[in-house]
């Protein structure tokens, strides 16, 4: 979205179209034939599908049978009666509040760790990297295992020290902050893309800084995180639009239970496609977390001005 | 009175090198306790897929294996067809990587390399489909595919590769080949080479990294790719190997000692991989942040 928010910036391309346009008037076939497939792509795979979503959201579509225009009655339906529409929105919110801040901070500071001159950094970054390469599913069913309440390696670490036994993903009070300590393994991906922002990071600040007596701390929180600003917004966005649809974890190790409490808003709305063909009321679900994330997404993007800085250099 | 200031100073120089040593510890710690705790999971499923059942289920648990038991690889293999799963893994992976590779840069090179009339607002709007939440376009694009009767055929996972393969791989390849030296276009323009010519001639062959970078990813998120062949293959005979491993979780959800051999069969060729190529890795996903 940054990106495409900069892009966007830069395209008053209308100043030279006249201009442009006789210059390239002669072999305009060429960058058609480029672009031709990408632009096709988005035609097929991306705006067709947004459009025709709304429009299925208006009808009690299922696969198989007649389908009616039902107006608005899937949103009212949703709103109105279903339990576990609420319920889902619910879980899905309380986990993006918890992971999305705490694995950006995570990735943060493993990031400004890194960036130390140290020995051996290469060797800590493929540590902190590895998780993030593993399958989803496969470190679904490794997870459901480190989770087990009798046998796993958590309650084996944590019993000695008198936590007691813990339920884990087994517990409707603790399944989705066990999810949200999973999410917390693999932020290799944000990691790297902060200690990529970390080197626009000037070092006579931190000199002149130290000069005036500045401590580590001091420089970290008054220099390090408004340069890095721009890069926490970035992977703010991209962590909450992850987070808010996140599926194989749900699918593969809870089913959405115990009790529906980590019953995730994509899980929910899977069944609702896929086991129950509700086609239609599917693809209002969609609709509704698809205007969530815009809508968050607006917010933590307007709420920018305050807090990212665009003139570090 | 005078002598304070000269105190102050070397009292804080003191302090400082007394810091720095703490804090040189301290980040030491810090990254080694780290390290561990995303180590652990990984060894601990390694010495799970190694133990036999019943020491798997004592508690406290035990480190090591005693005594290893090397059939729980080839017994999970078995259960369930992983080798035809992997075949089959392998049928998608490939014409998709290609068409990725092939479609991206040729995007790519229109963006980085040509003028054209709407290039930035073309560009702009592929790129606002990097936020566009794929829980919407889900069941139109099913929808489409059942009625041309293509559910339960690869069609639906690789054709969309061919057309574009999605904008992150074209955003990458246009920004590595925007530093690329125009002048060579110009020259090549002048002997007479058309625009295809360049890309084959000039640009791919100076872009060997990026489009190794756009290779692995793309590898990896096929590999990894769950809820595509969820929904659409149906026949277990189809089944890539994550659908695989979800399918033998479910049938043996107990059997940790073959979970764990059978999750480390699906891990351990993208953990080769990686190690191979960290350098790739690494380089791309810090060019997705600090371009923008």
């Amino acid at each position: 979205m940054v990106i495409g928010f900069y892009f966007s910036m830069q395209s008053r391309f209308s100043k030279n179209l006249a201009l442009e346009w006789s210059r390239q008037s002669g072999n305009f076939l060429w960058p058609i034939f480029f672009v031709a497939p990408a632009v096709l792509g988005f035609l097929l795979w991306q705006l067709i599908p947004i459009a025709a979503s709304l429009i299925i959201s208006f009808t009690d579509s299922t696969i198989i049978g007649e389908t009616n225009w039902i107006g608005f009655q899937n949103y009212r339906q949703m709103f109105v009666s279903d339990q576990l529409f609420r319920q889902s929105l619910t879980v899905t919110f309380y986990y993006a509040i918890f992971s999305v801040p705490l694995r950006t901070i995570a990735a943060f500071f493993l990031a400004v760790l890194l960036n130390q001159r140290i020995h051996a950094r290469p060797v800590f970054r493929t540590i902190f990297y590895l998780p993030s390469i593993v399958p989803a599913i496969a470190s679904s069913v490794l997870w459901i295992w480190l989770f087990n309440p009798d046998f796993g390696l958590l309650n084996a670490l944590l019993e000695p020290l008198g936590f007691g036994k813990l339920q884990w993903i087994y517990s409707t009070q603790t399944v989705i902050p066990s999810l949200v300590l999973m999410s917390l393994w693999d932020v290799g991906p944000m990691m790297i893309i902060f200690l990529a922002g970390l080197q626009s990071v000037p070092r006579f600040l931190y000199e002149a800084a130290e000069i005036d007596g500045a401590n580590k701390w001091h420089k970290l929180i008054h220099i390090t995180v408004p340069i890095v600003s721009p890069t926490i917004l970035f992977n703010l966005i991209l962590g909450l639009i992850n987070a808010l649809q996140t599926f194989t974890q749900p699918y593969v190790m809870t089913q959405g239970g115990p009790n529906n409490s980590s019953l995730l808003y994509v899980l929910y709305l899977y069944r609702k496609a896929f086991d129950q063909f509700q086609m239609g009321y599917a693809s209002a679900l969609a609709w509704v977390i698809f205007l969530a994330i815009a809508g968050l997404s607006y917010l933590v993007f307007r709420s920018s001005p305050h807090w990212v800085h665009y003139d570090g250099k | 009175m005078e002598s304070k200031p000269i105190n102050l100073l070397e009292k804080k120089i003191m302090i400082q090198t007394d810091n720095g040593k703490i804090t040189k510890i301290s980040i030491y710690f810090l990254l080694a306790s780290g390290s561990v705790i995303m180590i652990i999971p990984l060894l601990w499923m390694i010495r799970s897929s190694f133990m036999g059942m019943q020491q798997i289920f004592i508690f406290p648990p035990e480190w090591i294996p005693t005594p290893w038991v090397f059939t729980n690889y080839p017994e999970a293999l078995t259960t369930v067809p992983f080798i035809q799963y992997f075949l089959n893994t392998i049928t998608i992976l490939i014409p998709s990587v290609l068409g990725t590779l092939v479609t991206a840069s040729m995007a790519a090179f229109a963006f980085a390399r040509l003028k054209w009339v709407g290039k930035n607002f073309v560009f702009a709007v592929l790129m606002t489909t990097l936020m566009l939440p794929y829980a919407v376009t889900l069941i139109p694009t099913f929808l489409i595919w059942a009625k041309l009767g293509l559910i339960n055929t690869y069609w639906p996972l690789i054709l969309p590769k061919w057309f574009g393969g999605g904008i992150f791989y074209i955003f990458l390849l246009r920004q590595f080949f925007l530093t690329i030296p125009k002048e060579l276009d110009e020259a090549a323009t002048i002997d007479g080479a058309n625009p295809l010519q360049i890309l084959w001639h000039i640009i791919i062959p100076l872009s060997r990294p990026a489009l190794i970078t756009v290779g692995i990813f793309s590898t990896l998120a096929e590999w990894n790719d769950f809820l595509g062949p969820l929904i659409y293959l149906n026949d277990s005979r189809k089944f890539t190997i994550a659908l695989g491993l979800a399918e033998f979780t479910g049938l043996y959800s107990s059997q940790w000692h073959l979970l764990m051999a059978a999750s480390t069969v699906v891990i351990t060729p993208v953990v080769i991989l990686f190690f191979f190529a960290q350098r790739y890795f690494i380089e791309g996903i810090a060019l997705t942040g600090t371009k923008g």
